[in-house]
């Protein structure tokens, strides 16, 4: 029997013997837990020192697979680096390790860290380090003070398990934050963390630009908008390409995956949801106990979570902050790539999409007549022209305009179109695929992106297409539903693709 | 003005020694007056006076400092004592003897506080102190006191926005504020005399601690006007540098006393 569950059943009697006897007072009682600090002195060091394995993110070191305290040196160099924050837009970051968040720091509970923190001959300012996980003054920050080009050093016994945040705490503290001095120290359980399949370390940040969000250019730190609380971007790992395309997190379908997830601030506080995913774990603060399917997680400034799931369906899933204009408007966005093979029993992908009109019930109308017309092999061109201006309107005006002329440079038109009249099959093609790329219609060059519009049926597409042959002074003829199958079926399409 | 007064100038400029051609002109006079530093003067005390005095209109160059050395080798970098300046200590120079010519104008850095003072001491002047660079640097163009503009506050936070990898500028190239002061914002921190006495807590967050008076009562004291970041900045840098150590973005003016003189 473990000491939790004992400490349990006494609190369940004391709790029964209470009832009988509420006029005595209730005896003091213990919840029971890891026993925090108070039980996390294992003793002094043993053996040889050890150097802690040093981890960019989105990366964490592995497991300490300690089971006795060690003496574990860690030397973090602190660095001030111009890098991008945003596509053609520069900032001058001041970092642990280089990078934002700084460097992943793993000790298990118990251990005797000594702590080196080194000023990079060229940085402009003096740096510390305050760690949430150590117990004593500052939490480290006076012991680290150190002036460019110098490096102090400083010793704590970890005396609690989680994951802390540690970050820079030096005059202006604000600021130093701002410019990403923060990073996570994860101190393991003596038993250690229960093994999974991957590990991930991702840490959100706000920032603040004189520039507005994507202007060019290197831009400076803004003190007011800090002050305003008014962050020009708001990031995951410090940049907004820093977890997405090439750089995007990778695993598996049936992969067991903890996220280590911090929250450098310095002011706002983080809604963190993964979309498409539901956590099967969260350890609020990096603590000890979990609460399990979790939507979405509150991580404060200067907090963490830990976050655990199991991938089953492939795809792309987002990781956001769902105060949601931060990720749309502010580049708090992350993906998550999940490759392995479908699983249409847990997830279908699109299985089908028509026309739905609610209050314009009446206008469908020509659309149905076309639709019964076609099954029963009695459509008439006018049929399809009726139908065709209906979907149309629907589907193709936003961009092509009700009058089938475009938008002068953007969106080619229909109308007289020598590309459109040239060749309908392409026309059938281009509908159903969409189409990427430089086209040259009536001589003017055109360089955009058409959705796909498979979604369409065979008929509504031979609807639409037949519609816009014959309209707007274009000269005529008619596409045919099964000229339509038969393009479908010779062509490769993007799957799910909508617009 | 005769034969004999210029002889008299001669005479004395010979008299003055290296400084007369090392250093600049002995400074603009800036008359001082009462002054709210972001550093308060003591607990409950908001105001301070600064008297009249001198302050270089520019930054010393490794040219300016390069002429003391070889009068005072004593400061060379491969003589000076251990005590008086760390490793750093002018190893951006080109030989132990001088700069080489390309930094030749630009701001001596990688000076140790000690090294600076014995700089200023031999022109027969002394660093400034903290609340007399305060004031100077508190000025704008066009303004004694901008500090409450926030356009010119931004200016001079931009700085803190560049890496410290480019090279510097030449000394005296930036504009000239209200008292004729070039240099003050934009280049390199600086040292000040009273450096040591700046005994703001290593834990800048101890704003209001109850041991705060442990210094005396005369130091750890909360730092006032919180929106003046960049002088918080030069505080924190000051304070974390002890008098021999010396960093590439650290340099110095010289201060007198303005005294009796116009």
């Amino acid at each position: 029997m473990t000491k939790n569950t004992i400490a349990m059943l006494m609190a369940a009697a004391l709790l029964l013997t209470a009832c009988g006897k509420s006029e005595q007072a209730a005896p003091v009682t213990t919840v029971a837990g890891t026993g925090g600090s108070r039980q996390g002195d294992f003793g002094p060091p043993q053996g040889e020192p050890v150097n802690a394995i040093l981890t960019s993110p989105p990366n964490v070191p592995p497991a300490t697979n300690r089971k006795a305290p060690a003496k574990v040196i860690v030397e973090l160099e602190v660095v001030e680096v111009e890098k991008p924050i945003s596509e053609g837009v520069t900032y001058t970051f001041w970092t642990f390790g280089g990078t934002v968040p700084g460097s992943f720091i793993r000790v298990r509970q118990g251990d005797t860290v000594e702590f080196h923190l080194k000023n990079h001959p060229n940085s402009k300012m003096p740096h510390n380090i305050d760690l949430h996980g150590v117990t004593g003054p500052g939490g480290g920050a006076a012991s680290s003070f150190t002036a460019p080009g110098h490096a102090s050093q400083f010793t704590f016994k970890a005396l609690n398990q989680g994951l802390y945040v540690y970050h820079c705490a030096t005059a202006p503290v604000g600021m130093h934050v701002a410019n990403g001095m923060y990073g996570l120290i994860l101190v393991e359980p003596p038993e250690g963390l229960p093994p999974v399949d991957q590990e991930f370390y991702v840490m959100q940040g706000d920032f603040y630009t004189v520039g507005k969000y994507r202007e060019k250019g290197h831009q400076a730190f803004d003190m007011q908008k800090a002050i305003d609380e008014n962050p020009t971007y708001v990031l995951f790992n410090g940049a907004e390409s820093a977890l997405t395309g090439p750089q995007a997190l990778k695993t598996k379908t049936n992969q067991h995956v903890r996220m280590f997830v911090g929250n450098g601030g310095p002011n706002l506080v983080s809604s963190f949801h993964l979309i498409g995913e539901i956590f099967d774990k969260v350890q609020y603060e990096g603590g000890t106990h979990f609460q399990e399917n979790v939507q979405t997680t509150l991580i404060p400034a200067g907090g963490a979570v830990t976050v655990e799931f199991h991938t089953e369906v492939p795809g792309n899933y987002v990781l956001v902050d769902h105060s949601i204009f931060r990720a749309f408007n502010k580049g708090a966005l992350a993906i998550l790539e999940v490759s392995g093979d479908a699983r249409a029993e847990i997830y279908s992908g699109k299985q089908g999409d028509e026309v739905y009109y609610s209050d314009k019930l009446s206008d469908a109308a020509p659309v149905t007549t076309a639709a019964q017309s076609s099954a029963s092999g009695t459509l008439t061109k006018e049929q399809q022209i009726k139908a065709g201006e209906i979907l149309f309107k629907g589907t193709c005006s936003a961009c092509h305009q009700e009058t089938g002329a475009g938008i002068p440079n953007v969106f080619p038109p229909l109308a007289k179109s020598d590309f459109l009249l040239a060749d309908r099959k392409r026309a059938i093609g281009i509908a159903l695929n969409g189409l990427t790329g430089p086209v040259n219609v009536n001589g003017v060059h055109y360089n955009s992106v058409m959705p796909p519009m498979s979604q369409l049926n065979d008929d509504e597409i031979a609807n639409i297409l037949t519609f816009a042959l014959n309209s707007w002074g274009n000269d005529g003829g008619v596409v045919s539903a099964k000229e339509v199958t038969q393009v479908r079926a010779t062509t490769k399409r993007t799957e799910g693709a909508a617009h | 003005m005769n034969r004999a007064h210029i002889w008299l100038v001669a005479f004395l400029l010979a008299a003055w020694g290296f400084a007369a051609s090392a250093a600049p002109a002995a400074g603009a006079r800036i008359s001082g007056g009462q002054f709210d530093p972001v550093l308060p003067p003591a607990p409950n005390v908001k105001t301070t006076v600064v008297a009249p005095y001198r302050l270089d209109v520019a930054l010393v160059s490794n040219a300016d400092f390069a002429v003391f050395v070889r009068k005072h080798p004593e400061w060379r970098r491969d003589r000076v004592a251990g005590l008086f300046a760390d490793e750093g200590y002018l190893r951006h120079w080109a030989s132990d003897a001088g700069p080489g010519p390309a930094i030749a104008r630009q701001p001596v850095t990688q000076v140790s506080w000690f090294a600076a003072s014995a700089y200023c001491e031999a022109r027969g002047a002394r660093l400034p102190r903290w609340y007399e660079w305060e004031f100077a640097a508190a000025a704008s163009a066009t303004q004694p006191d901008a500090r409450d503009d926030p356009v010119w506050r931004q200016d001079i936070l931009d700085w803190y926005s560049k890496s410290a990898r480019g090279g510097l500028p030449a000394v005296g190239a930036s504009p000239a504020n209200y008292f004729g002061i070039r240099d003050l914002h934009g280049v390199v921190w600086e040292w000040v005399e009273d450096a040591g006495a700046m005994l703001v807590s290593d834990d800048s967050r101890e704003q209001g601690d109850p041991n705060r008076n442990r210094f005396c009562g005369s130091g750890a004291l909360s730092l006032e006007q919180k929106e003046n970041y960049a002088m918080m900045m030069r505080i924190a840098m000051l304070s974390s540098m002890k008098a021999s150590y010396s960093s590439n973005s650290m340099g110095f003016r010289c201060a007198s006393d303005a005294g009796t003189g116009p």
